[in-house]
């Protein structure tokens, strides 16, 4: 598997640092118990295509929005996602 | 067929051709007390014991392949009960007594083999932490030995005792924990479920659940027609999320790849399994003589059952700086098998919010070692409505209710469990 990253070409998956599905979104402060636990723990599981989040850790340190089928590993797209890791952990 | 030295005696004067099947390929029927979707090590082994120790002998196991084709054939066959946590300090530790009992109860050699596990320490705080695991596992009566370096540099002198980052101290060994060969353990569940009435029913993939107007389940619509079932338990580790999906369920669980590896055969080397953590790797010898190992998990989701090429590398490296000689050794084969992998590390197993339906899932890569226990106590809770002692903390709503058993310490972050 080799992603394509908008800002620095090619490159071998071994730069690059995988989080996961790009769908769940963070709730906001004051959502309750279990719109946190969905958030945390389920997930969707997808077998078949997934936007997900990786980060160009050996290379540009992007985030990257990645579309990607778990099934076969073909990527269909790759574009920038600043700021999803900060995201992710409501920073 | 009973096997004993007599029947290899009268099969070999008879040149091996009066041999039958060792289990029954079964057409499925209208209904069943109990359907189990997953005809792996697990599957296999609850239908066994279902019949063997709680009298339910009216049962399906569906498989959508051919049995053992799923992470059951694709394992590095380790067994072990070195665990820490209660929970499953307690659990693997019944798996690992009923592997010990496991060829006679199934009159079927699986090749079981305590050769020991070790795992390899490098600082004196690692040392610690093992000691500590080593003296939770004898407080609960499983056998567990603290090595120095000079005993380990008797058992294995060529190993890499001076690596410059991870020097290795010594290692907590578990004399009782060893191999079994895979293959061995479904065809052993599957001869001994069929015998007593099991029907095993392969390429019968589940395509939906069969409910009633309350909802609970009573069946599944198959590849081959629609089954009725008094209770569907599902034993499908890496397709979990994808089975549950079809009862409307969503799991805390993200399916990975694992790659394993075998290289040429060799000479006898190694005397048990070895794991070195800190470098992401673990090795075993197997009876043919290949080196079995393998490392982490890849890192993404994946349902593909291959993986890529930076983890082969990381898990060769790992391998060298232990044992640098098997850099001359050739890599004969690599694989990869899907893992259930659950957001605390720890197994589920436990009744589904749908009435009719019990979980068995989350495995992550550590499901082979659970195979009998794993069985044992899916029987019970399918036949009792009752989680076995040894399982009741493997619930489904323990993420909701912060009682999480987290080995590693890693949170729910899936891959790097």
């Amino acid at each position: 598997m080799r992603i394509t990253c908008p800002f620095c070409g090619e490159r071998e998956l071994g730069e690059f640092t995988y989080l996961g599905d790009a769908k769940p979104q963070r709730p906001v402060a004051d959502a309750g118990e279990e719109a946190v636990y969905d958030y945390v723990y389920l997930r969707d599981n997808v077998a078949g295509v997934m936007s997900e989040h990786w980060y160009h850790s050996g290379g540009c340190r992007a985030w990257l929005k990645v579309t990607r089928n778990t099934l076969t590993h073909e990527i269909s797209a790759v574009e920038p996602a600043a700021g999803a890791g900060a995201a992710k952990v409501g920073a | 067929m009973k096997y004993s030295i007599f029947s290899l005696a009268r099969a070999a004067l008879s040149g091996h051709k009066t041999w039958k099947p060792t289990w029954r390929d079964a057409a499925p029927k209208d209904r069943y007390d109990v359907v189990i979707i997953g005809g792996g090590g697990h599957g296999l082994a609850t239908a066994w014991f279902l019949a063997s120790e709680f009298g339910i002998r009216n049962v399906a196991v569906l498989e959508k392949g051919w049995i053992g084709s799923g992470n059951a054939g694709r394992n590095t066959t380790i067994i072990r009960s070195n665990y820490g946590l209660p929970g499953n300090t307690g659990f693997y530790e019944l798996s690992m007594k009923l592997w010990e009992t496991m060829e006679q109860d199934l009159n079927y050699n699986a090749m079981v083999s305590q050769r020991g596990v070790l795992n390899l320490y490098h600082s004196d705080a690692q040392r610690d932490a093992f000691a500590r695991r080593g003296n939770t596992m004898r407080i609960n009566g499983i056998d567990a030995e603290l090595l120095d370096q000079a005993a380990l540099r008797k058992m294995m002198p060529f190993l890499n005792f001076e690596n410059a980052r991870f020097p290795i101290q010594g290692g907590l060994l578990q004399r009782r924990g060893g191999t079994a060969r895979h293959d061995a353990v479904v065809w052993g569940y599957a001869h001994a479920a069929s015998e007593l009435g099991v029907d095993i029913i392969q390429n019968c993939e589940v395509t939906g659940f069969v409910r009633d107007g309350n909802g609970k389940v009573t069946g599944v619509e198959t590849s081959r027609g629609k089954i009725g079932a008094g209770k569907v338990g599902m034993a499908v580790a890496g397709s979990s999320s994808r089975v549950a999906a079809m009862a409307g369920l969503r799991l805390p669980i993200e399916s990975h790849v694992l790659q394993a590896f075998v290289s040429e055969a060799i000479k006898p080397l190694l005397p048990n399994v070895m794991t070195f953590g800190a470098g992401h790797f673990y090795v075993s010898q197997s009876d043919k003589g290949g080196l079995v190992f393998g490392g982490d998990i890849d890192g993404y989701n994946s349902y593909a059952q291959r993986g890529n090429l930076p983890v082969v590398e990381d898990v060769c490296e790992g391998g060298m700086a232990l044992i640098p000689m098997i850099g001359r050794v050739r890599l004969l084969r690599q694989w990869g098998g899907i893992m259930d992998m659950s957001m605390d590390g720890t197994p589920i197993i436990d009744m589904s919010p749908v009435e009719g339906l019990y979980i068995n899932a989350g495995w992550c890569y550590g499901g082979f070692k659970a195979t009998p226990g794993s069985g044992f106590v899916f029987a019970h809770l399918l036949a009792r409505d009752q989680s076995h002692k040894e399982a009741a903390r493997f619930r489904l709503d323990r993420f909701q209710r912060g009682a999480m058993i987290d080995e590693k310490g890693q949170g729910a972050q899936p891959n790097l469990h």
